[in-house]
């Protein structure tokens, strides 16, 4: 039901935007036409430019995943955080998540289709709150940063996982609040 | 990121070196790589498209006055930035795409805000206060509902699949307040 409405309102929140910007702008005396295509020229040189930024974070990340060195570090901490109340399934996510959005989508997927677990059990649904309070910070950082050149980021880093931690913490108080 | 990008390669050798795959190493920072030329490239269709419309929105003094409108939340947040600053509606415009979860046009959103706040930087190459203030609000993650996160409880047959929708809320809430006052606290120290 929820679905229903969101999806509806940002269908059409999206319609009127692609419509009407150009109709206001050709009511307004601008050449829209020429405009716009002036305007979409930046759309290919923008993505160009965060190519290398993603190729650091992304080959860093994959050869970390892919030798086995999340699952590491996965099982090392688990005894450590399972006492704190986060279950051992829904750990990988919360590591996953600052990297990769569809690597943490896609273990979240694995603890709803896991026997024993699902969406509804208390795993499940930890799992869903962290992958709604938390973002791809490398990503995002990397995206944002790349398409204007900046390469020394300050505090971005440290504000921006600081968010995740705290997204991840207020999902484990919540959840233990509502479902312990 | 100096020392992340270098412990995540140096973690990854271990691990290999540990399981005694090491060649998993080179495999997986090539299929990195080419993954971030796949998403750069997929990007190219839907920032044209946006950055066409927003130019549009510009010359038709759209944007000044969605910035002028905004003012009032944007002051205080972002005192380097000059009232009816174009970055103001850049922004603007991205967090209210990021709340309605409408992802592919908060990214050119967001990419043009950078841009507009990249014209009041005095050191290219650094993050401005407001620069990693915008990037903090954007990694606290402020959809307002999780449509992904529904959808994929509902295909596993969740009995509830939108339970999560206010504790989602409530944690991002915690999470977005987090990291405004981290970036703020740390502006004066991390220069």
């Amino acid at each position: 039901m929820i679905k229903l409405v969101v999806e509806t309102a940002s269908g059409w929140i999206l319609a009127l935007l692609i419509v009407g910007i150009p109709l206001y702008g050709l009511l307004k005396g601008v050449k829209v036409y020429e405009v716009f295509v002036e305007g979409a020229k930046e759309g290919f040189s923008v993505a160009l430019r965060i190519i290398p930024f993603l190729v650091a974070i992304l080959a860093a990340v994959g050869a970390f995943r892919s030798a086995g060195a999340m699952d590491a570090l996965a099982s090392v901490l688990a005894p450590l955080t399972t006492r704190i109340g986060l279950p051992p399934e829904v750990l990988p996510i919360a590591l996953v998540r600052p990297f990769s959005g569809s690597g943490s989508l896609g273990l979240l997927g694995n603890v709803f289709a896991t026997p024993g677990l699902g969406p509804d059990s208390y795993a499940g649904r930890l799992g869903s709150i962290l992958q709604g309070s938390t973002e791809t910070t490398f990503y995002v950082l990397s995206v944002y940063c790349g398409s204007v050149g900046i390469v020394r980021y300050r505090h971005a880093l440290a504000a921006g996982l600081a968010a995740d931690a705290t997204g991840l913490a207020a999902s484990m108080v919540i959840a233990r609040l509502l479902w312990g | 990121m100096n020392l992340v990008f270098v412990l995540l390669l140096v973690a990854a050798l271990v691990a290999g070196a540990i399981k005694g795959d090491v060649r998993a190493v080179g495999q997986g920072a090539f299929d990195g790589a080419a993954q971030a030329v796949t998403l750069s490239i997929g990007l190219v269709g839907v920032m044209a498209l946006w950055l066409g419309l927003l130019r549009i929105a510009e010359k038709a003094g759209l944007v000044e006055k969605i910035a002028r409108a905004a003012r009032p939340i944007f002051r205080p947040l972002f005192p380097g930035v000059p009232d009816g600053h174009p970055a103001i509606s850049a922004m603007l415009l991205n967090i209210a795409a990021n709340m309605l979860g409408l992802g592919n046009a908060a990214t050119p959103f967001g990419i043009k805000a950078m841009e507009e706040l990249e014209k009041l930087n005095p050191t290219p190459g650094t993050a401005t206060n407001a620069q990693v203030l915008f990037l903090a609000i954007n990694t606290a993650s402020i959809q307002l509902v999780p449509t992904t996160v529904i959808a994929l409880r509902a295909s596993a047959h969740s009995s509830d699949a939108a339970v999560i929708l206010l504790p989602t809320l409530g944690a991002t809430a915690c999470a977005l307040v987090m990291a405004i006052t981290v970036a703020k606290l740390l502006e004066r120290v991390w220069k």
